[in-house]
Order: C-alpha cells, then structure tokens, then sequence
C-alpha cells in the first residue's frame, strides 16, 4: 500500500516540475536565438556567447564573483562548522540560546535588513567598501546555511565511532579528525557547495556592501536586466546554470560512489 | 598539617596525572575555541549590526559622509555621549507613521506575503505529498530534483519570467494561439507576477519540510481509516495533514518571512506600480541616500517579523531534538 503512486501523485510531480523547470529551460533556449527579441525565434545562433566574451565589464565582474565566492564559502565552511559542532554537541553553555538564534535568523531575514545592518557596520568601523567587505558579508549569510547542513549531518552521527576511538587512547582532538571528519565530510563538501552558490547568487546584500571596483556579476546583470531584457543575458545565465549543474552532479555522483564504496566495505567486514 | 605538606602531595599527584590534566586543560581550551569562534564572529556581524541599525535610525540625515549626524559615540568623552543623547530622536519614526506610504507598503508587504505563502502550500502540497509517495528508489532523484533549481540563481530564475509574462510575452503568444484569449493579458507589472515570482522562487523551501514530514508518516493509518470507513478526504484532513503539521508550519515560515522584505521580485517583476517595504527601503537608502530613515524602516520591520522568526528558530530546535 506504501507503494501505490495514484495517477494524482504523478501528475501533481509532472506539473510541478514543469513549473519548476519550464522558466529554466525556455531561458536557455532563447540564449540561442538569433534575433535580439528575447521571446521571438529567429533561429539558431551562438553569437550571443560571443558577444559576452567581448564583454569587459561582464567579464571582470565574473572575476571578482568567482574570487569572493571562493573565499567566502571556504572560510564560511570553516566557521560553519565550528558552529554545528557547537550546536550539536554543546548542548549546555551561558547564551546557548542566543546562539542558536544567531545561527538560524540569518537564514530567514530579509536580505535588505542583512545589507543594511553590514553596511551600517562597515561605515561605522571605518572599513572601506569593496572587496574585503562584500566577502565578510557573504561569510556571515553563508556560514549558517552550512551550519544547518553540517549538523543535521552531526545529529544522526553515531558516537559510538568517537567513544570507541578515545577508548583506544586517541586524543579528542585526533579523533576528531580522523574519525568525525571523514564521516561528516560529504555534508562539509555540500555546505561549501550551497555556500558558494548562495554568494555566486547574491545581489541584494552585495549591493549594499560592496563598493567601487567590486561590482559582481549579479549586479551588473541586475544593472543590465533593468534596462531590458537581451539573449546576452540569457547567455551569461546559461553559463552559470551550466557551471552549477555540473558542479552539483558531479558532487552527487562523488557521493555516491563513497556510499557505495562504504557500503560495499561494510559487508566485506560483516562477511570477514 | 603544615600547609607545605599539602603542597608537597597536591603537586606529588599533580605530576603523577600530568599529563592527562595537560590533555584535560587543552581540550578544555579547544573546545572552549569551538564554541568562541562562531559566537564571536555572529555578534560581531549579526548582532552590532543591528544595534548599529537601531542608533542610526535614531539620527538625523545630513549632507555628510557617511550622510547621517553623529550619534552616541564616547569620541568626545562622558559629557559628549550625553550631550549627544538629548539629539536622539524619534522623528524618522513619527515621518513613518505619518506618511500614508510607509504604512500601506508594510501592510501590502505582509499580505502579499501572507497570500503568496497560502500559494506556495497549495502548490507545495501536492508535490511533496506524491514525492512521499513515491516508489523509494525513485525518491533521492526526485528530491535531488526538487533542489536542483534552489542551486541555480535567484536572480537569474526571476529574470526567466520576464520573457514569460510579458504583454508579447511567450505566455501570452500561447495563450492567443490557442485562441484561449482575445488579447493579451497584463500580468508583468502587477501583484499578479509577483505572486507568480514568489511560488516559484520559494516553492523548494516549502516541498522539503513537507517532505520530511510526510516521508516519516505511516501510511497504514490512512489504510486503517479506511478499512473503518472513513473517506479519503476526511482521512487526510484527520490523519495526514495534522501528522503533517510540523512540515507546514516549518514551509510556511520559510517562505512567508523573507517574503515580508523582498526585493527582486517586486522590483523585476511587479514594475513601478506595486507596493513593498523592501523596495521602498532599497530606494529610500539608493535613491534617497536617506540612510536614517532606511534604517527606521529596517527597525521596524525586524520588529513585524521578529515573532515568526522566533517561531522559526523554536520549530527549528524542536526538530533537532526530535531527530536526537
């Protein structure tokens, strides 16, 4: 009975992922138009992806971009998981609650709040906008997103592993990363991945930090988008849905394999 | 006993655990460092910002860079933080409440939100529902499915509508080719698309909690209900959607809170037209370059949403313990 998928069932998926898909797909199908109509085809061309290489200004905020996206999401990994491993395992400490308030606000509140608040913070420290500003700002939007995926990771962990090592005589510390690590690791891997694409993605709270010389690329597609609509556009974003997609499968496919791997070395050792 | 006696033992036992009471301290310190580093960083980037938002709001704006008077600083000593502290003021708060303009975009903001979040479950619903259902082999694709567009770019997922709903828009070209309608219908531009734009955009954020809830549901209480005879509809309404409840409230504070401030959808996809608090925040600090006032209305804001994101963190923790 668990089994039966009604007719409903289908097509309630088959529509929703129409929905979801449809906006995605007619996008970069447009991006290979050849008329400069956006929704009007008029053959099939590649020269819009062309012109985006031409494109200076696109191509230097690309740069920056993926600089900041690299940084952030890196020490953002870091710091993220350093708060599950607060939040899971220290259970009991002054401001505990405070803590966890920190760690999931982030994740609902209004990006304009988040800009705001950092800019306000950066002017009043006298920290000059650019660069070094719009990558602390992502830091601290990022680190809670994998905070949340690192512990939900760290709850379902099983800490016999850890008691087992320490009883042998591993220090904490070792134990630590030799054990907890390399189970947690594929959770620390979609964590950087979810954390660099939330900053490849930001335009609102990049807005508000970043100065001259640091313009990203979701501002200056921003910038561009409100003049109107073009296929260099869809271009730029067919590429980095092309570059996400591709990241994201291949972290999947990696995953797999180290579950199938692990799996296969389990029954070795139940059979041995 | 001589008090060096209890030395001479206390350290006789101390080098005797020496190490262990080394290794005890060090651990000790690194945990005390797991703790410190986070909580260190979030207030100093989570939770000043906020007081800085708060005292900024309380300031006047001046022709000056940054464009607001000082306030409450101790630059000047004691006397100057109280001399300062007779300049506060409440007045970008009065102007708010007095503008007709303020009030209706928080009003608007809270019901477009309110209406959108409704959408999102009815949409949401039926996804997460035959995803639960679905054969388990099938379902890690299906959720890998349901996230992937979560990956792609916000910004870039609004802007495919724009092509979508616009008058000559490749909706539109459907519908009048199929001979659905006469002429073309005017979404783009209206709370319509933004309605539209929020769905879609935070559809992921409501299929997963309800999916969480709905996978860990046992179907044989539906199949005991109706060997009892009870009909479909009432079997979902008393057993599934209650059992579901933890994932609906969950979705819905995930879609509706960061609904209240949005930007880029109703800047991309409602046009001049439409009415909301994060725009009008976007435009009183970009175009106004009024920051005092940008600041009240954040402060004010954070005020409306602070009772579900409370709820929000609470459900969040309550799901942690549970999953213990």
């Amino acid at each position: 009975m668990n089994a039966t998928w009604s007719r409903f069932n289908i097509t309630s998926i088959v529509l929703g992922f129409a929905f979801l898909y449809l906006p995605i797909v007619l996008l970069v199908v447009f991006s290979f138009n050849e008329s400069k109509l956006v929704t009007v085809w008029g053959g099939f061309s590649t020269k819009w992806y062309v012109s985006l290489f031409h494109n200076q200004g696109l191509m230097d905020a690309t740069w920056v971009t993926a600089r900041v996206a690299v940084i952030s999401a890196t020490v953002a990994t870091v710091l993220g998981t350093l708060a599950a491993l607060t939040l899971t395992r220290y259970t009991r400490f002054k401001g505990r609650t405070l803590f966890s308030g920190m760690v999931f606000a982030p994740l609902v509140m209004p990006e304009v709040i988040t800009g705001l608040s950092l800019l306000l913070l950066f002017v009043a420290v006298g920290l000059d906008r650019g660069f070094l500003t719009v990558t602390l700002a992502h830091i601290t939007l990022t680190m809670c997103f994998v905070a949340v995926v690192v512990q939900s990771r760290l709850i379902t962990f099983d800490r016999s592993l850890e008691e087992a090592a320490m009883d042998l005589g591993a220090p904490p510390v070792k134990t630590f990363f030799q054990i907890t690590l390399p189970v947690i690791m594929p959770a620390i891997v979609s964590g950087w991945m979810l954390a660099f694409t939330l900053s490849l993605d930001d335009l609102v709270i990049a807005s508000f930090t970043s100065g001259p010389g640091a313009t990203t690329l979701p501002m200056k597609i921003y910038s561009q988008v409100r003049l109107g609509v073009t296929p260099e556009i869809n271009a730029a974003c067919t590429i980095l849905i092309a570059v996400v997609a591709v990241g994201v499968i291949i972290a999947s496919l990696a995953n797999k394999r180290r579950e199938f791997q692990r799996q296969r070395d389990e029954q070795a050792a139940q059979r041995g | 006993m001589s008090n060096a006696a209890v030395t001479a033992a206390t350290s006789s036992r101390a080098t005797a655990a020496g190490k262990s009471a080394l290794a005890r301290l060090g651990e000790a310190f690194v945990s005390r460092l797991v703790i410190l580093i986070p909580y260190l960083w979030l207030v100093f980037f989570f939770l000043i910002p906020f007081v800085i938002v708060f005292k900024i709001s309380l300031s006047q704006t001046a022709i000056a860079i940054p464009p607001y008077t000082p306030v409450l600083g101790f630059g000047d000593g004691l006397a100057g933080f109280f001399a300062q502290l007779n300049e506060l003021s409440i007045d970008n708060y009065i102007w708010l409440t007095q503008d007709a303009l303020y009030v209706n975009a928080y009003v608007t903001s809270v019901i477009v939100a309110a209406i959108s979040t409704v959408l999102t479950l009815l949409v949401g619903y039926p996804i997460a529902y035959g995803m639960a259902r679905a054969p388990a082999m099938l379902r890690p694709t299906l959720l890998m499915l349901v996230i992937l567009p979560f990956w792609t770019s916000f910004l870039i997922r609004v802007y495919a509508w724009i092509g979508i709903l616009k008058p000559e828009g490749l909706l539109n070209q459907l519908l009048l080719a199929t001979g659905i309608i006469g002429q073309p219908l005017v979404i783009l531009n209206t709370y319509t698309a933004i309605f539209i734009g929020i769905v879609y955009s935070y559809l992921p954020f409501m299929v997963l909690p309800l999916y969480s809830a709905l996978e860990k549901m046992d179907y044989s209480l539906i199949e005991a209900a109706k060997d009892l005879g009870c009909p479909p509809t009432s079997a979902f309404w008393k057993i599934t959607f209650p059992l579901s409840l933890p994932g609906v409230i969950a979705g819905c504070l995930l879609v509706f809170i960061p609904a209240v401030g949005e930007f880029v959808i109703p800047d991309l996809l409602g046009g001049s037209q439409t009415l909301m608090i994060g725009k009008t925040l976007w435009n009183e600090f970009f175009a106004n370059r009024d920051w005092p006032v940008s600041s009240a209305v954040a402060v004010i804001l954070l005020l409306l949403l602070i009772v579900p994101i409370m709820l929000f963190q609470r459900a969040q923790a309550r799901a942690q313990e549970q999953d213990r």
